[in-house]
């Protein structure tokens, strides 16, 4: 007993040293699982405040850039308003909704490591909820992980551990989205089947098979595809058309119907 | 005296944390590079005192970094392990001398602080980026990740360290 006492007294700064090494090392290795290293994140009260604060104050200088993205979408929205074919009074009841969408800002954008996520400035209070879609006017961004009161971090689609569906836009030839970590500019599509016919220009779009996403929703463009090693599916590089370098206006998707989709498939996964 | 100690630790550990966040996390030179300054919190804390606090005093630091910049506890496992290499640097670097009373950072050569730094960065780049990547396959990239990562830390340190130098007495 002497001895035991003796050599942790001996070596207690070692000791203590690896007990906080291991204890960093377990809150790397568990947030590989998925949604699991949710009290550690920059969506709490602190991080959160702190980076609102400063947004606030950055805002001012890219004021006339917002304007102008914003004056550019309403132009694109617009023009398909008046090319549709909409009838005298459009429908205003929200029950018929198939989605609903909140606007949020985004305070802290990160891109350059291997597990991105950006933090924006809505959270619960504002009815941000878990596994929500995040897309900008021009494409998809990435889904809520993680919410406070008033801020939540949503996952990038620059991350690791992103899998969102997609096919190419007019097809029903889907598969996952994901990145390769190397270019903030490019992600990866991987199990689309040798037998469709692919072009570099070609757009991607997200798949029906998410309960995240709506249909459609605009990513990329192919940029460069070839087989893959078992030379049955190509992997295709796909050129995003969001600068993820410059982002501040986002919108945030809830599907009301994805509690009910996830039923049924719990259902089904019960029965099996 | 160690009243006026601690308010200095305490205003470098706040401020430091809010340039790197603020300021070197989104600076993304060449696409890829941030500088970590906050490392200079390791380099400038007095070296007489209490090893388990400045050990616990890295945890803490590395661990605020990581809940700004959503890198679970990457930052965290380097700062504690630098922390913990810090002596053995040291007496590396400046040899038997700097156990005496009289040692003083700022009365080492010019060549001895930035080896000592550069040893510091190093070491941290190469667990932070091993942890991070996690995959030998990748050595390269971890690897160049280090190099370029730690050039800019290097610099910035340097440049830091000469701006906010301690006054010689």
């Amino acid at each position: 007993m002497q001895q035991i006492i003796n050599f942790i007294l001996r070596y207690k700064i070692t000791l203590l040293y690896l007990i906080l090494l291991i204890i960093s090392l377990a809150f790397t290795v568990q947030s590989h699982s998925y949604h699991r290293s949710r009290y550690f994140n920059s969506a709490n009260w602190l991080s959160g405040s702190i980076y609102n604060t400063m947004d606030d104050i950055s805002n001012y200088f890219s004021l006339g850039e917002i304007n102008r993205q914003l004056l550019e979408e309403n132009l694109r929205l617009r023009s398909l308003l008046y090319n549709a074919d909409v009838k005298d009074s459009m429908e205003l009841d929200t029950v018929a909704l198939n989605y609903t969408l909140l606007s949020a800002r985004i305070i802290k954008n990160s891109y350059s490591n291997q597990d991105n996520y950006i933090t924006i400035n809505k959270g619960e209070n504002q009815g941000v909820k878990q596994d929500m879609g995040v897309i900008t006017a021009l494409g998809i961004l990435g889904i809520v992980e993680k919410t406070s009161n008033n801020y939540a971090a949503v996952q990038s689609i620059l991350n690791t551990k992103s899998n969102i569906n997609a096919k190419i836009k007019g097809t029903n030839n889907f598969g996952s989205l994901k990145w390769n970590t190397k270019r903030f500019d490019e992600v990866q599509l991987e199990d689309i089947p040798r037998l469709v016919k692919l072009l570099v220009g070609d757009t991607i779009v997200t798949g029906a098979r998410s309960s995240i996403f709506p249909e459609n929703i605009p990513i990329g463009t192919i940029k460069k595809f070839d087989l893959n090693t078992s030379q049955s599916s190509y992997n295709i590089d796909v050129q995003l058309f969001n600068d993820m370098t410059n982002l501040k206006n986002v919108y945030i998707i809830d599907n009301p119907s994805r509690v009910e989709i996830l039923e049924l498939e719990n259902e089904l996964n019960n029965d099996r | 005296m160690t009243g006026s100690r601690y308010f200095i630790n305490t205003l470098r550990f706040t401020l430091l944390v809010l340039v790197q966040v603020l300021v070197f996390n989104r600076l993304n030179f060449f696409g890829f590079i941030n500088p970590m300054i906050y490392i200079l919190f390791l380099y400038w804390y007095p070296i007489k005192e209490n090893r388990a606090v400045f050990i616990g005093i890295g945890f803490l630091l590395g661990f605020v970094i990581d809940i700004f910049s959503d890198t679970l506890a990457l930052h965290a496992a380097a700062t504690v392990s630098i922390a913990y290499l810090r002596p053995t640097i040291m007496r590396f670097v400046f040899g038997i001398n700097y156990e005496f009373q009289s040692f003083k950072l700022s009365n080492t050569t010019r060549a001895q602080q930035i080896t000592f730094l550069a040893l510091l960065i190093v070491a941290h780049h190469v667990i932070f980026f091993t942890l991070e990547i996690f995959s030998l396959p990748n050595l390269l990239l971890i690897l160049k990740k280090v190099i370029f990562t730690g050039m800019g830390t290097l610099i910035l340190c340097l440049l830091f360290s000469s701006l906010f130098s301690v006054q010689k007495e």
